[in-house]
Protein backbone atom coordinates (compact mmCIF):
# COMPACT_ATOMS: atom_id res chain seq x y z
CA UNK A 1 0.00 0.00 0.00
CA UNK A 2 1.22 3.25 -0.66
CA UNK A 3 2.66 5.29 1.85
CA UNK A 4 0.36 8.65 2.10
CA UNK A 5 2.45 11.68 2.86
CA UNK A 6 1.13 15.30 3.63
CA UNK A 7 3.15 18.42 3.50
CA UNK A 8 1.96 21.87 4.49
CA UNK A 9 3.00 24.32 2.94
CA UNK A 10 1.98 28.05 3.10
CA UNK A 11 2.05 31.19 0.62
CA UNK A 12 4.21 34.23 1.63
CA UNK A 13 5.66 37.27 0.59
CA UNK A 14 9.30 36.70 -1.61
CA UNK A 15 11.46 37.04 1.26
CA UNK A 16 14.20 38.08 -1.12
CA UNK A 17 12.26 41.48 -1.06
CA UNK A 18 14.98 44.07 -1.61
CA UNK A 19 14.53 45.98 2.04
CA UNK A 20 13.72 49.22 0.17
CA UNK A 21 10.57 47.36 -1.21
CA UNK A 22 10.01 46.29 1.97
CA UNK A 23 6.98 48.39 3.73
CA UNK A 24 4.14 48.23 6.63
CA UNK A 25 1.32 50.22 7.21
CA UNK A 26 1.56 51.18 11.10
CA UNK A 27 -1.97 52.69 10.73
CA UNK A 28 -3.35 48.48 10.22
CA UNK A 29 0.03 46.88 11.65
CA UNK A 30 -0.14 45.01 8.20
CA UNK A 31 2.75 44.50 5.21
CA UNK A 32 1.97 46.26 2.38
CA UNK A 33 2.67 43.69 -0.59
CA UNK A 34 5.64 45.00 -2.72
CA UNK A 35 4.32 45.85 -6.08
CA UNK A 36 5.14 43.40 -8.81
CA UNK A 37 6.71 40.94 -6.12
CA UNK A 38 4.65 38.25 -6.54
CA UNK A 39 4.26 35.69 -3.20
CA UNK A 40 6.02 32.60 -3.33
CA UNK A 41 5.63 29.38 -1.54
CA UNK A 42 7.63 29.40 1.70
CA UNK A 43 11.15 28.19 0.60
CA UNK A 44 11.55 25.43 3.66
CA UNK A 45 8.13 24.26 2.02
CA UNK A 46 9.80 23.34 -0.65
CA UNK A 47 12.57 21.45 1.11
CA UNK A 48 9.56 19.17 2.63
CA UNK A 49 8.23 18.83 -0.52
CA UNK A 50 11.40 18.04 -1.86
CA UNK A 51 11.75 14.99 0.64
CA UNK A 52 8.30 13.55 0.10
CA UNK A 53 9.05 13.48 -3.70
CA UNK A 54 12.61 11.50 -2.34
CA UNK A 55 10.78 8.79 -0.51
CA UNK A 56 8.10 8.98 -3.80
CA UNK A 57 11.32 8.67 -6.07
CA UNK A 58 12.01 5.39 -4.47
CA UNK A 59 9.20 3.61 -3.25
CA UNK A 60 5.53 3.47 -3.77
CA UNK A 61 4.01 7.10 -2.02
CA UNK A 62 1.30 9.78 -2.61
CA UNK A 63 1.86 13.28 -1.84
CA UNK A 64 -0.61 15.58 -0.73
CA UNK A 65 -0.30 19.25 -0.51
CA UNK A 66 -1.76 21.12 1.97
CA UNK A 67 -2.30 25.35 2.73
CA UNK A 68 -4.54 27.44 4.54
CA UNK A 69 -4.81 30.87 3.48
CA UNK A 70 -6.47 33.23 1.92
CA UNK A 71 -5.50 35.27 -2.01
CA UNK A 72 -3.98 32.34 -3.39
CA UNK A 73 -2.16 33.00 -6.07
CA UNK A 74 -2.52 29.03 -8.57
CA UNK A 75 0.74 29.44 -10.27
CA UNK A 76 2.55 29.55 -7.44
CA UNK A 77 0.70 27.06 -5.49
CA UNK A 78 0.97 24.57 -8.11
CA UNK A 79 4.41 24.65 -7.86
CA UNK A 80 4.21 21.56 -5.68
CA UNK A 81 2.41 19.72 -8.16
CA UNK A 82 4.67 20.65 -10.78
CA UNK A 83 7.68 19.39 -8.84
CA UNK A 84 5.48 15.90 -8.70
CA UNK A 85 3.17 15.99 -5.87
CA UNK A 86 0.00 14.63 -6.16
CA UNK A 87 -2.92 16.75 -4.76
CA UNK A 88 -3.09 19.73 -3.73
CA UNK A 89 -5.96 20.42 -1.25
CA UNK A 90 -6.56 24.50 -0.18
CA UNK A 91 -8.58 25.63 2.60
CA UNK A 92 -9.32 29.34 1.25
CA UNK A 93 -11.19 32.19 3.32
CA UNK A 94 -11.03 35.60 4.51
CA UNK A 95 -11.56 34.75 7.44
CA UNK A 96 -8.10 33.03 7.71
CA UNK A 97 -6.02 35.41 6.72
CA UNK A 98 -4.64 36.41 9.77
CA UNK A 99 -4.63 33.68 11.58
CA UNK A 100 -2.29 33.04 14.25
CA UNK A 101 -0.33 29.63 14.70
CA UNK A 102 -3.44 28.09 17.11
CA UNK A 103 -5.99 28.62 14.51
CA UNK A 104 -3.87 27.22 11.80
CA UNK A 105 -2.93 24.31 13.84
CA UNK A 106 -7.10 23.87 14.00
CA UNK A 107 -7.56 24.42 10.26
CA UNK A 108 -4.96 21.78 9.34
CA UNK A 109 -5.48 19.54 12.07
CA UNK A 110 -9.34 19.24 10.25
CA UNK A 111 -8.20 19.90 6.81
CA UNK A 112 -5.66 16.09 7.82
CA UNK A 113 -8.78 14.59 9.66
CA UNK A 114 -10.85 14.99 6.16
CA UNK A 115 -8.30 14.23 4.01
CA UNK A 116 -5.90 11.68 5.94
CA UNK A 117 -5.00 9.30 7.30
CA UNK A 118 -1.39 10.11 6.65
CA UNK A 119 1.94 7.95 7.74
CA UNK A 120 3.90 10.99 7.74
CA UNK A 121 3.05 15.11 7.91
CA UNK A 122 6.47 17.18 6.63
CA UNK A 123 6.10 20.69 6.94
CA UNK A 124 9.07 23.49 6.85
CA UNK A 125 11.10 24.42 9.66
CA UNK A 126 9.40 27.74 9.53
CA UNK A 127 7.59 30.46 7.44
CA UNK A 128 9.65 33.16 6.32
CA UNK A 129 6.75 35.98 6.82
CA UNK A 130 6.06 35.83 10.64
CA UNK A 131 8.95 33.44 11.38
CA UNK A 132 7.45 31.66 14.22
CA UNK A 133 8.91 27.73 13.62
CA UNK A 134 5.98 26.45 15.73
CA UNK A 135 2.81 25.77 13.45
CA UNK A 136 4.12 21.86 12.67
CA UNK A 137 4.76 21.42 16.60
CA UNK A 138 1.44 22.38 17.71
CA UNK A 139 -0.50 20.48 14.85
CA UNK A 140 1.48 17.40 16.31
CA UNK A 141 0.55 18.23 20.12
CA UNK A 142 -3.05 19.11 19.05
CA UNK A 143 -2.93 15.82 16.96
CA UNK A 144 -1.27 13.58 19.84
CA UNK A 145 1.43 12.83 17.34
CA UNK A 146 5.24 12.84 17.58
CA UNK A 147 7.46 15.41 16.72
CA UNK A 148 11.07 16.09 15.15
CA UNK A 149 12.16 19.20 13.88
CA UNK A 150 14.53 20.22 11.05
CA UNK A 151 15.22 17.10 9.17
CA UNK A 152 17.91 16.61 6.90
CA UNK A 153 16.92 13.50 5.45
CA UNK A 154 13.79 11.67 6.50
CA UNK A 155 13.37 7.96 5.94
CA UNK A 156 10.62 5.68 6.72
CA UNK A 157 10.61 2.69 7.60
CA UNK A 158 8.01 0.24 8.89
CA UNK A 159 6.26 1.86 11.17
CA UNK A 160 8.42 4.18 12.08
CA UNK A 161 10.65 6.92 10.38
CA UNK A 162 14.36 7.70 10.86
CA UNK A 163 15.02 11.17 10.94
CA UNK A 164 18.59 12.92 11.00
CA UNK A 165 18.10 16.25 12.75
CA UNK A 166 20.42 19.00 12.00
CA UNK A 167 21.74 21.04 15.53
CA UNK A 168 23.33 23.89 15.30
CA UNK A 169 26.66 22.15 15.62
CA UNK A 170 26.16 18.95 13.80
CA UNK A 171 23.05 16.12 13.93
CA UNK A 172 21.13 13.55 15.61
CA UNK A 173 19.47 11.09 14.51
CA UNK A 174 15.92 10.16 15.62
CA UNK A 175 13.50 7.53 15.46
CA UNK A 176 10.06 7.95 15.82
CA UNK A 177 6.68 5.92 15.39
CA UNK A 178 4.34 7.23 12.83
CA UNK A 179 2.66 8.54 12.41
CA UNK A 180 4.80 11.48 12.82
CA UNK A 181 5.02 15.28 12.30
CA UNK A 182 8.56 16.09 10.60
CA UNK A 183 10.09 19.34 10.17
CA UNK A 184 11.82 19.65 7.00
CA UNK A 185 15.45 22.21 6.78
CA UNK A 186 17.16 23.78 3.70
CA UNK A 187 20.15 20.87 5.10
CA UNK A 188 18.30 18.48 2.95
CA UNK A 189 19.51 20.02 0.06
CA UNK A 190 18.28 21.83 -2.82
CA UNK A 191 14.93 21.42 -3.86
CA UNK A 192 14.09 19.80 -7.32
CA UNK A 193 12.83 22.37 -9.99
CA UNK A 194 9.85 21.57 -11.85
CA UNK A 195 9.88 19.60 -15.19
CA UNK A 196 8.04 20.77 -18.52
CA UNK A 197 6.27 17.72 -17.85
CA UNK A 198 5.31 18.34 -14.57
CA UNK A 199 4.26 21.96 -15.70
CA UNK A 200 1.93 20.61 -18.42
CA UNK A 201 0.75 17.93 -15.61
CA UNK A 202 -0.25 20.68 -13.09
CA UNK A 203 -1.58 22.92 -15.26
CA UNK A 204 -4.59 20.25 -16.12
CA UNK A 205 -5.10 19.49 -12.20
CA UNK A 206 -7.72 21.71 -9.59
CA UNK A 207 -7.18 22.03 -6.12
CA UNK A 208 -9.56 20.60 -4.05
CA UNK A 209 -11.00 23.13 -1.78
CA UNK A 210 -12.64 22.93 1.57
CA UNK A 211 -14.28 25.80 2.98
CA UNK A 212 -14.40 26.59 7.15
CA UNK A 213 -17.79 24.91 6.70
CA UNK A 214 -16.60 21.53 4.95
CA UNK A 215 -14.32 22.08 8.09
CA UNK A 216 -16.70 21.81 10.72
CA UNK A 217 -14.87 25.27 11.68
CA UNK A 218 -16.12 28.70 12.67
CA UNK A 219 -14.42 32.11 12.73
CA UNK A 220 -14.84 32.78 15.81
CA UNK A 221 -12.74 29.75 16.74
CA UNK A 222 -10.26 30.94 15.10
CA UNK A 223 -9.53 34.00 17.52
CA UNK A 224 -5.76 34.68 17.90
CA UNK A 225 -4.31 34.14 21.59
CA UNK A 226 -1.57 37.09 20.86
CA UNK A 227 -2.13 40.15 19.57
CA UNK A 228 -0.46 42.18 17.40
CA UNK A 229 0.18 45.45 19.08
CA UNK A 230 2.12 47.16 17.00
CA UNK A 231 4.85 46.46 13.48
CA UNK A 232 7.27 48.55 12.19
CA UNK A 233 10.54 48.74 10.50
CA UNK A 234 13.34 49.29 12.76
CA UNK A 235 15.73 52.80 12.52
CA UNK A 236 18.76 51.44 11.41
CA UNK A 237 21.09 53.71 13.58
CA UNK A 238 24.42 52.96 12.10
CA UNK A 239 26.74 55.76 10.33
CA UNK A 240 28.98 53.79 8.27
CA UNK A 241 32.85 54.93 8.02
CA UNK A 242 33.63 54.34 4.71
CA UNK A 243 37.58 53.98 4.44
CA UNK A 244 39.35 54.56 1.40
CA UNK A 245 42.84 54.25 -0.08
CA UNK A 246 45.17 54.74 -2.94
CA UNK A 247 43.76 51.22 -3.87
CA UNK A 248 41.96 48.25 -2.69
CA UNK A 249 45.03 47.07 -0.82
CA UNK A 250 45.67 50.27 1.06
CA UNK A 251 41.71 50.40 2.02
CA UNK A 252 42.12 47.13 3.60
CA UNK A 253 45.66 48.38 5.37
CA UNK A 254 44.06 51.55 6.16
CA UNK A 255 41.09 49.88 7.80
CA UNK A 256 43.27 47.12 10.04
CA UNK A 257 45.15 50.53 11.14
CA UNK A 258 41.87 52.33 12.13
CA UNK A 259 40.28 49.33 14.18
CA UNK A 260 43.96 48.94 15.76
CA UNK A 261 43.51 52.74 16.52
CA UNK A 262 40.12 51.96 18.45
CA UNK A 263 41.39 49.36 20.22
CA UNK A 264 39.11 46.91 18.53
CA UNK A 265 41.63 43.91 17.05
CA UNK B 1 -0.30 31.33 39.38
CA UNK B 2 2.49 33.23 40.17
CA UNK B 3 6.46 32.99 39.49
CA UNK B 4 8.36 33.59 36.59
CA UNK B 5 10.15 29.51 35.92
CA UNK B 6 13.33 29.74 33.91
CA UNK B 7 14.14 26.58 31.89
CA UNK B 8 17.88 26.44 32.05
CA UNK B 9 20.37 24.05 30.06
CA UNK B 10 23.42 22.62 31.00
CA UNK B 11 26.96 23.11 28.83
CA UNK B 12 30.03 21.34 30.34
CA UNK B 13 28.37 20.33 32.86
CA UNK B 14 27.28 23.48 34.51
CA UNK B 15 24.51 26.30 33.84
CA UNK B 16 25.37 27.49 30.46
CA UNK B 17 25.70 31.39 29.86
CA UNK B 18 22.36 31.55 27.53
CA UNK B 19 20.46 30.70 30.55
CA UNK B 20 22.34 32.95 32.66
CA UNK B 21 20.91 35.31 29.70
CA UNK B 22 17.58 34.60 30.45
CA UNK B 23 18.03 35.23 34.16
CA UNK B 24 18.50 38.63 33.30
CA UNK B 25 15.44 38.66 30.87
CA UNK B 26 13.31 36.91 34.04
CA UNK B 27 14.85 39.71 36.32
CA UNK B 28 13.51 42.30 33.96
CA UNK B 29 10.09 41.13 34.34
CA UNK B 30 10.59 40.62 37.65
CA UNK B 31 11.60 44.58 38.52
CA UNK B 32 8.65 45.32 36.39
CA UNK B 33 6.04 43.71 38.50
CA UNK B 34 5.62 40.01 38.01
CA UNK B 35 5.99 39.18 41.25
CA UNK B 36 6.35 35.20 43.01
CA UNK B 37 10.06 34.77 42.32
CA UNK B 38 12.15 33.53 40.03
CA UNK B 39 12.96 29.75 39.66
CA UNK B 40 15.48 28.01 37.39
CA UNK B 41 14.90 24.74 36.53
CA UNK B 42 17.62 22.57 35.37
CA UNK B 43 17.24 19.32 33.86
CA UNK B 44 19.62 15.88 33.01
CA UNK B 45 20.96 12.83 33.75
CA UNK B 46 23.97 14.05 36.09
CA UNK B 47 23.36 17.53 37.40
CA UNK B 48 26.25 17.17 40.58
CA UNK B 49 28.19 20.09 38.55
CA UNK B 50 25.47 22.38 39.02
CA UNK B 51 25.15 24.75 41.78
CA UNK B 52 23.23 27.67 42.60
CA UNK B 53 26.29 29.70 42.23
CA UNK B 54 26.02 29.64 38.40
CA UNK B 55 22.76 31.33 38.41
CA UNK B 56 22.82 35.14 39.49
CA UNK B 57 19.55 36.25 39.68
CA UNK B 58 17.48 33.25 40.38
CA UNK B 59 15.69 32.96 43.81
CA UNK B 60 15.41 29.09 43.74
CA UNK B 61 16.87 26.28 41.05
CA UNK B 62 14.84 22.78 41.03
CA UNK B 63 17.00 20.39 39.77
CA UNK B 64 14.91 17.32 37.48
CA UNK B 65 17.82 14.47 37.24
CA UNK B 66 16.66 11.70 35.05
CA UNK B 67 17.83 9.49 32.76
CA UNK B 68 15.95 10.23 30.61
CA UNK B 69 16.70 13.60 30.43
CA UNK B 70 20.66 13.05 29.78
CA UNK B 71 22.07 15.27 26.96
CA UNK B 72 18.62 17.54 26.14
CA UNK B 73 16.41 13.41 26.26
CA UNK B 74 15.57 12.32 23.22
CA UNK B 75 15.42 14.19 19.87
CA UNK B 76 12.09 15.32 20.01
CA UNK B 77 12.42 16.74 23.35
CA UNK B 78 10.02 14.42 24.34
CA UNK B 79 10.95 13.97 27.94
CA UNK B 80 12.42 17.48 28.91
CA UNK B 81 8.56 18.17 27.50
CA UNK B 82 6.87 16.10 29.72
CA UNK B 83 8.72 17.10 33.01
CA UNK B 84 8.06 20.51 32.53
CA UNK B 85 4.89 20.42 32.06
CA UNK B 86 4.87 18.19 35.17
CA UNK B 87 6.62 21.04 37.12
CA UNK B 88 4.25 23.43 35.46
CA UNK B 89 1.34 21.79 36.77
CA UNK B 90 3.31 22.17 40.83
CA UNK B 91 4.31 25.58 40.61
CA UNK B 92 1.63 27.16 37.82
CA UNK B 93 4.02 30.03 37.39
CA UNK B 94 3.06 32.87 35.50
CA UNK B 95 5.38 33.25 32.62
CA UNK B 96 7.74 30.40 31.55
CA UNK B 97 10.90 31.65 29.24
CA UNK B 98 12.82 29.54 27.19
CA UNK B 99 15.91 30.20 25.27
CA UNK B 100 15.85 30.27 21.46
CA UNK B 101 18.19 27.38 21.26
CA UNK B 102 17.69 23.79 19.62
CA UNK B 103 16.40 22.68 22.33
CA UNK B 104 14.47 26.01 23.49
CA UNK B 105 12.87 26.57 20.16
CA UNK B 106 11.22 23.24 20.43
CA UNK B 107 9.92 22.69 23.91
CA UNK B 108 8.59 25.76 23.98
CA UNK B 109 6.39 25.72 21.35
CA UNK B 110 5.76 21.83 22.59
CA UNK B 111 5.25 22.65 26.22
CA UNK B 112 2.54 25.57 24.94
CA UNK B 113 0.63 23.84 22.85
CA UNK B 114 0.47 20.60 24.94
CA UNK B 115 -1.13 23.63 27.87
CA UNK B 116 -2.70 25.06 25.09
CA UNK B 117 -1.81 28.66 25.70
CA UNK B 118 0.11 31.15 23.73
CA UNK B 119 4.04 31.20 22.71
CA UNK B 120 5.70 34.02 21.34
CA UNK B 121 8.90 32.64 19.53
CA UNK B 122 12.62 34.65 19.44
CA UNK B 123 12.04 37.19 21.46
CA UNK B 124 14.53 40.52 21.43
CA UNK B 125 12.44 41.99 24.31
CA UNK B 126 10.12 41.25 27.11
CA UNK B 127 7.92 43.78 29.01
CA UNK B 128 5.22 44.28 31.44
CA UNK B 129 2.16 46.06 29.95
CA UNK B 130 1.39 48.62 31.90
CA UNK B 131 -1.82 48.59 31.21
CA UNK B 132 -2.88 45.08 30.97
CA UNK B 133 -0.21 43.82 33.80
CA UNK B 134 0.43 40.95 31.03
CA UNK B 135 3.81 40.12 29.36
CA UNK B 136 4.47 42.34 26.12
CA UNK B 137 7.13 41.21 23.66
CA UNK B 138 9.03 42.29 20.73
CA UNK B 139 10.18 39.73 17.79
CA UNK B 140 11.91 40.28 14.73
CA UNK B 141 9.52 39.46 11.76
CA UNK B 142 9.69 38.83 8.14
CA UNK B 143 13.60 38.00 8.26
CA UNK B 144 13.95 40.85 10.24
CA UNK B 145 12.91 43.59 8.36
CA UNK B 146 9.98 44.97 10.63
CA UNK B 147 9.64 44.06 14.29
CA UNK B 148 6.36 43.32 15.81
CA UNK B 149 4.97 43.94 19.55
CA UNK B 150 2.59 41.18 20.69
CA UNK B 151 0.66 41.26 23.95
CA UNK B 152 -0.41 38.03 25.51
CA UNK B 153 -4.31 37.95 25.87
CA UNK B 154 -6.28 36.11 28.33
CA UNK B 155 -5.14 35.03 31.97
CA UNK B 156 -3.34 31.91 31.13
CA UNK B 157 0.48 31.28 31.35
CA UNK B 158 2.57 33.29 28.94
CA UNK B 159 6.11 31.81 27.56
CA UNK B 160 8.22 33.03 25.35
CA UNK B 161 11.41 31.82 23.89
CA UNK B 162 14.29 34.14 24.09
CA UNK B 163 16.95 34.98 21.32
CA UNK B 164 20.59 34.11 22.85
CA UNK B 165 22.69 37.33 22.60
CA UNK B 166 20.39 39.92 23.41
CA UNK B 167 20.07 40.16 27.29
CA UNK B 168 23.64 40.31 29.48
CA UNK B 169 23.57 38.15 32.41
CA UNK B 170 23.66 39.34 35.44
CA UNK B 171 27.42 39.66 37.26
CA UNK B 172 28.34 37.88 40.02
CA UNK B 173 27.72 34.69 41.76
CA UNK B 174 24.23 33.56 42.84
CA UNK B 175 22.70 32.37 46.06
CA UNK B 176 18.95 30.97 45.28
CA UNK B 177 17.89 28.17 47.39
CA UNK B 178 18.12 24.14 45.29
CA UNK B 179 15.50 22.00 45.28
CA UNK B 180 14.64 18.86 43.81
CA UNK B 181 11.81 17.35 41.40
CA UNK B 182 10.42 13.96 40.36
CA UNK B 183 9.56 13.78 37.17
CA UNK B 184 10.09 10.06 36.34
CA UNK B 185 6.16 9.77 35.78
CA UNK B 186 5.92 12.24 33.48
CA UNK B 187 9.20 11.00 31.61
CA UNK B 188 7.86 7.77 30.82
CA UNK B 189 5.47 8.54 28.30
CA UNK B 190 8.34 9.08 26.01
CA UNK B 191 7.98 7.91 22.48
CA UNK B 192 10.75 9.00 20.00
CA UNK B 193 14.21 7.88 20.41
CA UNK B 194 17.72 9.45 19.83
CA UNK B 195 19.94 6.78 18.21
CA UNK B 196 23.12 8.84 17.93
CA UNK B 197 24.18 12.79 18.07
CA UNK B 198 27.07 13.47 15.73
CA UNK B 199 28.88 16.48 17.22
CA UNK B 200 30.72 18.69 14.16
CA UNK B 201 32.75 21.44 15.82
CA UNK B 202 34.60 23.29 14.34
CA UNK B 203 37.83 23.35 16.57
CA UNK B 204 38.93 26.73 18.55
CA UNK B 205 37.03 28.99 19.79
CA UNK B 206 32.84 28.60 19.37
CA UNK B 207 31.41 31.28 17.06
CA UNK B 208 28.92 32.01 19.80
CA UNK B 209 31.45 33.30 22.53
CA UNK B 210 34.12 34.69 20.05
CA UNK B 211 35.05 38.03 20.38
CA UNK B 212 36.46 38.59 16.65
CA UNK B 213 34.59 36.99 13.90
CA UNK B 214 35.75 36.98 9.94
CA UNK B 215 32.95 35.45 8.29
CA UNK B 216 32.50 35.21 4.12
CA UNK B 217 29.64 34.83 2.07
CA UNK B 218 28.24 33.91 -1.56
CA UNK B 219 31.11 36.80 -3.03
CA UNK B 220 34.03 34.59 -2.13
CA UNK B 221 33.36 32.54 -4.92
CA UNK B 222 34.21 29.11 -3.65
CA UNK B 223 35.57 26.98 -0.85
CA UNK B 224 39.34 27.68 -0.83
CA UNK B 225 39.24 31.20 0.24
CA UNK B 226 37.54 30.57 3.63
CA UNK B 227 41.20 29.22 4.32
CA UNK B 228 42.41 32.66 4.22
CA UNK B 229 39.60 33.75 6.32
CA UNK B 230 40.66 30.87 8.88
CA UNK B 231 44.43 32.52 8.61
CA UNK B 232 43.61 35.46 10.13
CA UNK B 233 40.96 34.51 12.56
CA UNK B 234 43.76 32.18 13.61
CA UNK B 235 45.61 35.67 14.07
CA UNK B 236 43.78 37.65 16.38
CA UNK B 237 42.41 34.36 18.39
CA UNK B 238 38.68 34.41 16.21
CA UNK B 239 36.11 31.78 14.62
CA UNK B 240 34.98 32.19 10.94
CA UNK B 241 31.28 32.21 10.03
CA UNK B 242 29.22 32.10 7.00
CA UNK B 243 26.00 33.36 5.01
CA UNK B 244 23.39 30.59 4.26
CA UNK B 245 24.50 30.59 0.87
CA UNK B 246 28.07 29.90 1.26
CA UNK B 247 26.59 26.82 3.41
CA UNK B 248 24.31 26.00 0.61
CA UNK B 249 26.71 26.01 -1.55
CA UNK B 250 28.41 23.37 0.21
CA UNK B 251 31.56 25.66 0.84
CA UNK B 252 31.43 25.00 4.39
CA UNK B 253 29.65 23.46 6.91
CA UNK B 254 25.94 24.54 8.14
CA UNK B 255 27.88 24.65 11.80
CA UNK B 256 29.43 28.09 9.98
CA UNK B 257 25.78 29.69 9.15
CA UNK B 258 25.25 32.97 11.23
CA UNK B 259 21.85 34.10 11.41
CA UNK B 260 18.22 33.95 11.86
CA UNK B 261 18.07 30.17 10.89
CA UNK B 262 21.70 29.42 11.84
CA UNK B 263 23.96 30.68 15.07
CA UNK B 264 23.67 34.33 17.01
CA UNK B 265 26.43 36.00 17.97
CA UNK B 266 28.32 38.60 19.83
CA UNK B 267 31.59 39.77 19.08
CA UNK B 268 33.54 43.08 19.72
CA UNK B 269 34.31 42.92 15.63
CA UNK B 270 32.47 40.94 13.13
CA UNK B 271 34.24 41.11 9.96
CA UNK B 272 31.99 40.16 6.47
CA UNK B 273 33.59 39.57 3.12
CA UNK B 274 31.20 39.00 0.55
CA UNK B 275 28.28 39.01 2.27
CA UNK B 276 25.38 41.14 1.16
CA UNK B 277 23.30 41.47 4.90
CA UNK B 278 20.47 40.29 3.83
CA UNK B 279 17.73 40.78 6.86
CA UNK B 280 17.93 37.42 7.76
CA UNK B 281 21.61 37.42 7.91
CA UNK B 282 21.35 40.17 10.38
CA UNK B 283 19.34 38.62 12.12
CA UNK B 284 22.11 36.65 13.78
CA UNK B 285 24.38 39.47 14.73
CA UNK B 286 21.79 41.85 17.04
CA UNK B 287 24.62 41.08 19.32
CA UNK B 288 27.51 42.29 17.40
CA UNK B 289 29.07 45.62 18.81
CA UNK B 290 30.99 46.34 15.67
CA UNK B 291 30.28 44.88 12.15
CA UNK B 292 33.04 46.03 9.30
CA UNK B 293 32.27 45.31 5.66
CA UNK B 294 34.24 44.43 2.97
CA UNK B 295 32.15 43.91 -0.27
CA UNK B 296 32.58 45.57 -3.70
CA UNK B 297 29.02 47.03 -4.08
CA UNK B 298 28.88 49.85 -2.32
CA UNK B 299 24.83 49.79 -2.15
CA UNK B 300 25.08 46.18 -0.55
CA UNK B 301 22.44 46.36 2.45
CA UNK B 302 25.54 45.31 4.93
CA UNK B 303 26.77 48.95 4.77
CA UNK B 304 23.35 50.32 6.22
CA UNK B 305 24.15 48.39 9.86
CA UNK B 306 28.09 48.59 9.16
CA UNK B 307 30.13 51.10 11.65
CA UNK B 308 33.26 50.75 8.64
CA UNK B 309 33.39 49.68 5.83
CA UNK B 310 35.36 49.04 2.23
CA UNK B 311 34.02 48.99 -0.92
CA UNK B 312 36.42 46.74 -2.84
CA UNK B 313 36.88 43.17 -4.13
CA UNK B 314 37.81 41.05 -1.14
CA UNK B 315 40.80 39.17 -3.33
CA UNK B 316 42.71 42.83 -3.07
CA UNK B 317 41.33 44.09 0.34
CA UNK B 318 41.77 40.86 2.43
CA UNK B 319 45.49 40.24 2.09
CA UNK B 320 46.58 43.52 2.56
CA UNK B 321 43.94 43.74 5.87
CA UNK B 322 45.78 40.58 7.09
CA UNK B 323 48.88 41.54 6.34
CA UNK B 324 48.77 44.34 8.21
CA UNK B 325 46.93 42.80 11.16
CA UNK B 326 50.19 40.28 11.53
CA UNK B 327 52.43 43.17 11.53
CA UNK B 328 50.55 44.75 14.08
CA UNK B 329 50.62 41.55 16.01
CA UNK B 330 54.00 41.51 16.01
C1 LIG C 1 13.52 32.04 6.20
C2 LIG C 1 14.92 32.37 5.77
C3 LIG C 1 15.96 32.18 6.66
C4 LIG C 1 17.26 32.51 6.30
N1 LIG C 1 18.24 32.35 7.23
C5 LIG C 1 19.50 32.79 6.93
C6 LIG C 1 20.55 32.72 7.90
O1 LIG C 1 20.36 32.23 9.02
N2 LIG C 1 21.76 33.19 7.56
C7 LIG C 1 22.02 33.73 6.32
O2 LIG C 1 23.16 34.15 6.09
N3 LIG C 1 21.05 33.78 5.39
C8 LIG C 1 19.81 33.31 5.66
N4 LIG C 1 18.85 33.38 4.68
C9 LIG C 1 19.24 33.74 3.31
C10 LIG C 1 19.35 35.23 3.07
O3 LIG C 1 18.08 35.73 2.71
C11 LIG C 1 20.32 35.53 1.91
O4 LIG C 1 19.89 34.85 0.75
C12 LIG C 1 21.78 35.14 2.20
O5 LIG C 1 22.18 35.62 3.45
C13 LIG C 1 22.69 35.68 1.12
O6 LIG C 1 24.02 35.29 1.35
P1 LIG C 1 25.22 36.14 0.82
O7 LIG C 1 25.17 37.51 1.37
O8 LIG C 1 26.46 35.37 1.05
O9 LIG C 1 24.98 36.15 -0.76
P2 LIG C 1 24.52 37.32 -1.74
O10 LIG C 1 23.29 37.96 -1.26
O11 LIG C 1 24.55 36.74 -3.09
O12 LIG C 1 25.68 38.42 -1.59
C14 LIG C 1 26.97 38.26 -2.07
C15 LIG C 1 27.69 39.60 -1.87
O13 LIG C 1 29.06 39.46 -2.21
C16 LIG C 1 29.49 40.65 -2.85
N5 LIG C 1 30.65 40.30 -3.67
C17 LIG C 1 30.67 39.51 -4.77
N6 LIG C 1 31.94 39.39 -5.24
C18 LIG C 1 32.72 40.12 -4.40
C19 LIG C 1 34.12 40.41 -4.36
N7 LIG C 1 34.98 39.89 -5.25
N8 LIG C 1 34.57 41.20 -3.36
C20 LIG C 1 33.74 41.73 -2.44
N9 LIG C 1 32.41 41.51 -2.44
C21 LIG C 1 31.91 40.71 -3.41
C22 LIG C 1 28.29 41.11 -3.65
O14 LIG C 1 28.36 42.50 -3.90
C23 LIG C 1 27.13 40.74 -2.72
O15 LIG C 1 26.79 41.82 -1.89
C24 LIG C 1 17.54 33.01 5.01
C25 LIG C 1 16.49 33.18 4.10
C26 LIG C 1 15.20 32.87 4.47
C27 LIG C 1 14.10 33.07 3.49
N1 LIG D 1 -1.15 28.68 6.66
C1 LIG D 1 -0.43 27.56 6.54
N2 LIG D 1 -0.79 26.60 5.64
C2 LIG D 1 -0.07 25.46 5.51
N3 LIG D 1 1.04 25.19 6.21
C3 LIG D 1 1.45 26.11 7.11
C4 LIG D 1 0.74 27.33 7.32
N4 LIG D 1 1.40 28.04 8.28
C5 LIG D 1 2.47 27.30 8.63
N5 LIG D 1 2.51 26.14 7.94
C6 LIG D 1 3.54 25.09 8.00
O1 LIG D 1 4.25 25.21 9.22
C7 LIG D 1 5.62 25.55 8.98
C8 LIG D 1 6.14 26.47 10.06
O2 LIG D 1 5.38 27.65 10.05
P1 LIG D 1 5.44 28.72 11.22
O3 LIG D 1 5.23 28.02 12.49
O4 LIG D 1 4.36 29.70 10.90
O5 LIG D 1 6.82 29.34 11.14
C9 LIG D 1 5.62 26.15 7.58
O6 LIG D 1 6.91 26.03 7.01
C10 LIG D 1 4.56 25.31 6.88
O7 LIG D 1 5.07 24.05 6.49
Amino acid sequence: MALRIAVCVKQVPDPETPASAFNVDESVNRVVPAPGIPPVVNGFDLHAVEAALRIKDTGDAEVTVLAVGNDFVMDVMKKPLSMGADTLVLAEDPALEDLDAVGTVNVLAAMIEKTGPFDLILAGRQASDWDQAHVPLGLAERMGLPSVTLARNVEPQDGKVRVERALTDGYQVVEAPTPAVITVSNEIGEARYPTLRGIMAASRKQPERLTLDDLGLSAESLQPALSLKRLFIPESESQVEIIEGEDEADAGRKLALRLRELNLI
Amino acid sequence: MSGILVIGEVQDGAIAPVSAELLAAARKLADEGVGGGISLAVMGDDLSGVSAAQAPGADSIVLISNPALKDGGTGGYDAPVLAVAALNESKSPDVILFAKTDFGAVAGPRLAFKLGVPVAQDCIDIAVDSETGRVAVTRPVFGGNALAVYGFNGDGTQIATIRPGVFDPIEGEGSGSVEEFDASEAVSEVRSTLVETVVQQSEGVRLEDADFIISGGRGLGGPEPFEQLQELADVLGGAVGASRAACDAGWVDHSYQIGLTGKSVKPTVYLSVGISGASQHMAGLSGARNIVAINKDGDANIFKSARFGVVGDWEKVLPAFTATVRDLAG
